[in-house]
């Protein structure tokens, strides 16, 4: 980021901090829990220990930083070097990101960046300016974005309370501030598994590892296929709602998966990983270790704030969670893309000076694409 | 306390409750050792020598008589292994013992009509391994989180989760799953049980097999020969490089794990990332020596997990990886004299 994005960027940040101190709060067993945070112009400090709001708050005005971090596990002795943090239990998490999604709606809101000359344009091809082939990818999110990550979150949720018995009071869903969801499950008999075994819950969630075997298909004697009802529960129940369709259907459907085989079943459960399966992204959930965004921050990607989402139906990101204030200020905008913040469409700016809202002009310097004039 | 009769002690003679019985049947060890109890003493080394070629040994559970000798033999084999004191032999024996146990133990769990009896083996897996596992209808239940410590360490892909009936937080099994599932714990417990035996006085006639058992283990000395090829994991990891397209880190991580645990020293690794989009030579080092663990928290990284790869989309598994669990056991082969 340019030096003076950087300092307006920072200055906006701490006084959302200032003025939003009720919002940002040190999450319950806090001073089992490692913090960490970055700044615009640094790399990662981790390891601390912050005690209370207080401590919070202050670091948050001495140190402006970029992004706020605080661990999903708990600690006797959180401070320390990770060997000797002496690690109890962590939180489940679960991360979904639209950009994991493969939504057909990204091409028309991702644009490329040359690396070598800064030029932005909506194909990733030869840039025209200087020539170079490498570019860094620019995406801002629309609104079907977020209602497919919703629909992911929804049937995360099934899944822990359905399969994995986990209460909905024990499930608390934040908008990440970017692009997607983060999703905790505090208090649970799972608070205590492992990288590996948090590793095999994210497959039963994703669907993925399935084999046909566990849904009645074997590689000899199909005569008896033996294939799920949709009244079942769990993934047999779900994989037979998807694939049976309506009753009158289900015999012409056998004897097609049973002219198919093995083989194409098989390929066929893999491809069931996208429609079916959960797309969360397995490396959150099953690293133990990590710092995960604190809630009530804002995301240095976008400017919006991380915010827990009480209703996720009636739930708008470009709304609830675009906290920073309106007052107008002056950019040099090159974007390419549209999109929305507070009810109000923004974009296209061919490389031309603006004077928006505070919340549009960090949205887009955050996301490279526009710079503070001056 | 579970109150047990004798062909259960048979059955399961690590229990803590053999000792009881043995006290108040009046053995003791230097009666063990005298001339009479040789066939025993035979007894208790046949059994060894059974769980060493990796089979269970066979028990007669039929007569009374036969129930003593199955309890003592197993008490004089424990003492024989202890003195000869060698992992291999121990581990063997206990896992060939755990798995003898779980026919009992799955024979017990399928005798569902009578409930003492199944009360028994529940309490059994409830007071040894702390794992609470009830009945709905014809299955058997364990919450999700006790099958997942126990389920990760198996690399069949029927024990992954989703493969599993799922509902409400518990897993459903059948008998013979429930007892498979305690498997490697109940080996664990049985190896424990070896740890902590005295053997300060241990009788002469015991002497002899002992010995036999130290000649008997120097059969297990395996050599391995290994190729020198990549396993297709790595393969595609250079290959995604060679391209100069994206690595994940996680891929990233794998490759430099790999290499360093095949001997490769940080000059030779870290030239075939310099394709990589986001190319650093002083960051690569950096982190590569991380990983290798002469920097940092000097923490030596391993390679991750054939499972591991797999979750993270990073495996590319070829009928040449023949059930290997870590891309570093790939193209090695064991000779044994065994």
């Amino acid at each position: 980021m340019l030096e003076k994005n950087m300092k307006f960027v920072e200055e906006v940040f701490k006084e959302y901090y200032f003025n939003n101190f009720e919002l940002i709060h040190v999450p319950p067993r806090t001073s089992e829990r490692e913090f960490g945070y970055q700044k615009f112009s640094a790399g990662m400090t981790r390891h601390l220990l912050i005690k209370n709001d207080k401590e919070l708050h202050l670091l948050l005005m001495t140190q402006i930083p970029s992004d706020v971090y605080c661990s999903n596990a708990y600690y006797s002795f959180p401070n320390l070097s990770m060997s000797e943090k002496n690690w109890k239990e962590a939180d489940l998490i679960f991360d979904i990101d639209a950009k994991d999604l493969m939504l057909d709606c990204r091409k028309k809101h991702t644009c490329f960046k040359c690396n070598s000359c800064q030029n932005i344009s909506v194909q990733q091809v030869t840039c025209s300016k200087c020539g170079s082939d490498k570019f860094e990818t620019l995406s801002v999110t629309c609104q079907n974005c977020i209602l497919e990550s919703k629909k992911e979150v929804k049937k995360l949720v099934e899944v822990l309370t359905e399969d994995l018995g986990i209460k909905k009071e024990e499930i608390q869903i934040y908008f990440s501030g970017n692009e997607g969801f983060h999703i905790y499950v505090t208090n649970t008999e799972y608070q205590n598994l492992d990288s590996r075994e948090r590793a095999d819950l994210a497959d039963y969630i994703m669907f993925n590892g399935i084999i046909p075997e566990t849904l009645g298909m074997s590689k000899q004697n199909n005569s008896k296929l033996s294939l799920p009802d949709k009244e079942e529960r769990g993934w047999r129940g779900r994989f037979a709602k998807e694939i049976f369709g309506s009753k009158s259907k289900r015999p012409k459907i056998i004897q097609e998966i049973l002219s198919c085989g093995y083989s194409l079943f098989q390929a066929r459960l893999e491809e069931m990983k996208h429609t079916i399966g959960v797309r969360i992204d397995p490396k959150v959930t099953m690293d133990v270790h990590r710092i995960f965004r604190l809630g009530g921050s804002i995301n240095s990607k976008s400017g919006l704030t991380k915010v827990l989402c009480r209703d996720l139906e009636s739930f708008d990101p470009f709304s609830d969670a675009c906290l920073l204030d309106d007052e107008k200020v002056e950019i040099l905008a090159n974007c390419p893309l549209s999109f929305e913040l507070k009810n109000k469409k923004y974009g296209p700016y061919a490389n031309e000076t603006i004077s928006i809202p505070k919340y549009a002009a960090v949205y887009m310097i955050c996301k490279g694409l526009a710079n503070i004039t001056g | 306390m579970l109150q047990l009769g004798i062909k259960d002690l048979a059955k399961y003679p690590f229990l803590a409750e053999t000792g009881e019985y043995l006290r108040d049947k009046g053995f003791n060890l230097d009666q063990l050792g005298h001339p009479d109890w040789k066939p025993i003493v035979e007894k208790a080394y046949g059994r060894i020598v059974v769980a060493t070629t990796g089979q269970i040994y066979g028990s007669d559970l039929g007569k009374l008589e036969n129930l003593d000798s199955e309890i003592l033999s197993f008490i004089i084999a424990i003492i024989l292994l202890k003195s000869a004191g060698i992992p291999t032999l121990i581990r063997r024996f206990s896992l060939a013992e755990a798995r003898r146990a779980e026919k009992y133990l799955e024979q017990d769990l399928r005798s569902k009509d009578d409930e003492r009896k199944l009360d028994f083996p529940l309490k059994i897996i409830q007071d040894l391994f702390s794992v609470k596992v009830t009945i709905q209808g014809n299955d058997f239940v364990i919450k999700v989180a006790d099958y997942l410590r126990r389920a990760v360490h198996f690399h069949e892909r029927e024990w992954k989760l989703v493969n599993r009936k799922v509902e409400n937080g518990l897993v459903f099994l059948t008998s013979h799953e429930t007892v498979r599932l305690i498997r490697k714990e109940l080996a664990a417990y049985i190896n424990s049980k070896i740890q902590s035996t005295n053997t300060l006085s241990v009788p002469e006639t015991f002497r002899e097999r002992v010995a036999d058992l130290v000649t008997l283990a120097k059969k297990f000395s395996d050599t391995f020969t290994v190729s020198t090829e990549y396993p297709p994991c790595i393969k595609h990891a250079i290959e995604v490089l060679d391209r100069g397209e994206n690595l994940p880190h996680s891929g990233r991580f794998m490759l430099a794990t790999y290499l360093l645990a095949k001997g490769q020293t940080i000059d030779q690794i870290a030239p075939l990332f310099k394709n990589a989009p986001d190319y650093n030579e002083r960051v690569t080092r950096y982190q590569i020596e991380h990983i290798a663990g002469t920097s940092g928290q000097r923490t030596k990284y391993s390679c991750p997990s054939c499972d591991k790869l797999k979750s993270e989309n990073l495996c590319f598994e070829i009928p040449e990886c023949n059930g290997i669990i870590n891309p570093v056991q790939f193209g090695k082969k064991r000779v044994t004299n065994a």
